[in-house]
């Protein structure tokens, strides 16, 4: 049973491998993470013009990403855009499907974050000659983010577990490294090796997400 | 007698939709006046204090405020704004900042003050509402009455030349009231030009200099305190100060 699913020998012939692959899996989640939380941004800010020429077709946007699977959106962007001329490469789709699909699901996040924040303390701000700008970036945002990061830790936590679906386009991150060493080796130990990498890297994010959400329901008492 | 007002504001008109809730309103208030602004719920007294400042914009009309044309779209409106304090019915205070926070933010990222010469004038503001001992309190650490005088001291931190109040003390518990309305007198005394929507019929009767009533959109009538609470010439001022005065 050990022999078969975590062979010492396996481990230590296939470690550089898995390595690789958890050093690509790290640095998709860098891009990938801040490319969401920078296109969530966008979106909740866009939200808050009420004009309803930006409202339906940003309304439109966020539902028809949310709705669409995240895999699906991976699968089309890399084997469809060739045909239309662009071949931008498995890393780079993945960050594209990220950026339209965890992007869309941070914009939610933050807009609930934004809304929860009293319009009153804008106009207080605005009273004393802050801009728009200067009232988002000084009164609103500080709170709303406080407000809702179990909310962003948790769809982060999302995002770097989703980062596996690049081993589909070939991009050589963690899952797809462990199943080349797989393949090579005939033996599931790097598959296993790979389950708890990810257990122990994300591990420490969940209990801190606890924590948060404890805190929140306790400050809500 | 033309006594230069500081505050001109004529013919305004506010439309919400279909409501109509500024029918034309005029308003002049001289330097070192304190107007108070009374009249029923939906009168339009709030409305029109906002739209001074211009957090509403009026549908038409012109206001003029200490010399700045507030509609022209030219005009600075944060930088005029930093001129006309206002003080709001439910505080509208910065809950993730101190209380020194957030008297001085606004001296830091519009007047343009270096962090210590705000915090100086700031301890200055929070010593003048009587809060000296409180500049590290969060608003969550503090009595309403003491929130709305760090509010207050957010406003005169600016060294505004008019100050406006919603509705002070309608958010406050009784015994709270006191010290913001102490507040108001001494700035009072120190020649701030004031107006103020409230009920507190006391102190407008001992502080305004013109008490101004208003009904659905309009000025109905407007003059001294005694002559506006004892001998209103409209049945609709009269039928009001009463309601009033029953509680």
């Amino acid at each position: 049973m050990i022999q078969t699913f975590f062979n010492f020998d396996i481990i230590v012939a296939s470690w550089p491998i898995v390595m690789a692959g958890l050093l690509n899996t790290v640095l998709l989640s860098l891009i990938v993470v801040p490319l969401g939380l920078f296109g969530g941004l966008l979106l909740a800010l866009l939200a808050s013009i009420r004009h309803p020429l930006v409202r339906w077709p940003l309304m439109a946007w966020v539902d028809f990403f949310r709705a669409f699977p995240p895999l699906v959106l991976l699968i089309l962007l890399f084997a469809g855009l060739p045909f239309a001329g662009l071949d931008l490469g498995g890393f780079a789709c993945v960050a594209i499907a990220f950026f339209l699909n965890t992007g869309a699901y941070y914009g939610e996040i933050f807009r609930a974050g934004i809304e929860s924040i009293p319009a009153g303390q804008v106009e207080a701000a605005r009273s004393t000659g802050l801009g728009r700008l200067q009232a988002l970036g000084y009164i609103v945002l500080p709170q709303a983010v406080r407000n809702v990061m179990p909310d962003l830790l948790s769809n982060t936590l999302e995002v770097v577990k989703l980062t596996s679906l690049g081993s589909v386009v070939a991009v050589p991150e963690l899952l797809y490294q462990a199943r080349q060493a797989q393949s090579l080796t005939y033996n599931p130990t790097p598959i296993v090796v790979a389950a708890i990498i990810y257990f122990l890297m994300l591990w420490p994010l969940v209990r801190l997400l606890s924590r948060l959400e404890n805190r929140a329901l306790a400050g809500r008492r | 007698m033309a006594t230069l007002s500081i505050v001109d504001a004529r013919a305004i008109h506010k439309h919400f939709g279909a409501l109509h809730v500024l029918k034309g309103v005029d308003l002049k208030v001289a330097e070192r006046e304190l107007v108070f602004v009374i009249g029923p719920s939906g009168s339009g007294k709030s409305t029109l204090l906002r739209c001074l400042n211009r957090l509403e914009e009026p549908s038409s009309g012109s206001i003029v405020v200490d010399g700045i044309d507030m509609l022209d779209p030219r005009t600075d409106i944060n930088h005029a704004r930093q001129r006309i304090g206002m003080v709001f019915q439910s505080f509208n205070l910065y809950p993730h900042m101190t209380a020194l926070g957030n008297v001085t933010l606004a001296l830091r990222k519009v007047a343009g003050k270096s962090r210590a010469e705000a915090d100086r004038l700031g301890h200055a503001a929070l010593e003048r509402v009587g809060l000296a001992d409180r500049a590290e309190h969060t608003p969550g650490q503090l009595s309403g009455g003491q929130q709305q005088r760090v509010a207050i001291a957010r406003s005169i931190a600016l060294e505004p030349r008019v100050m406006l109040f919603d509705e002070p003390t309608s958010a406050l518990d009784p015994e709270l009231v006191g010290s913001v309305l102490e507040v108001m007198r001494s700035l009072r005394e120190s020649g701030m030009t004031m107006i103020v929507v409230s009920h507190e019929m006391g102190f407008a009767r001992n502080a305004a200099d013109r008490v101004v009533f208003m009904d659905d959109g309009l000025i109905v009538e407007q003059g001294a305190p005694a002559e506006i609470f004892e001998h209103p010439a409209h049945d609709r001022t009269r039928a009001f100060i009463g309601q009033i005065q029953r509680h």
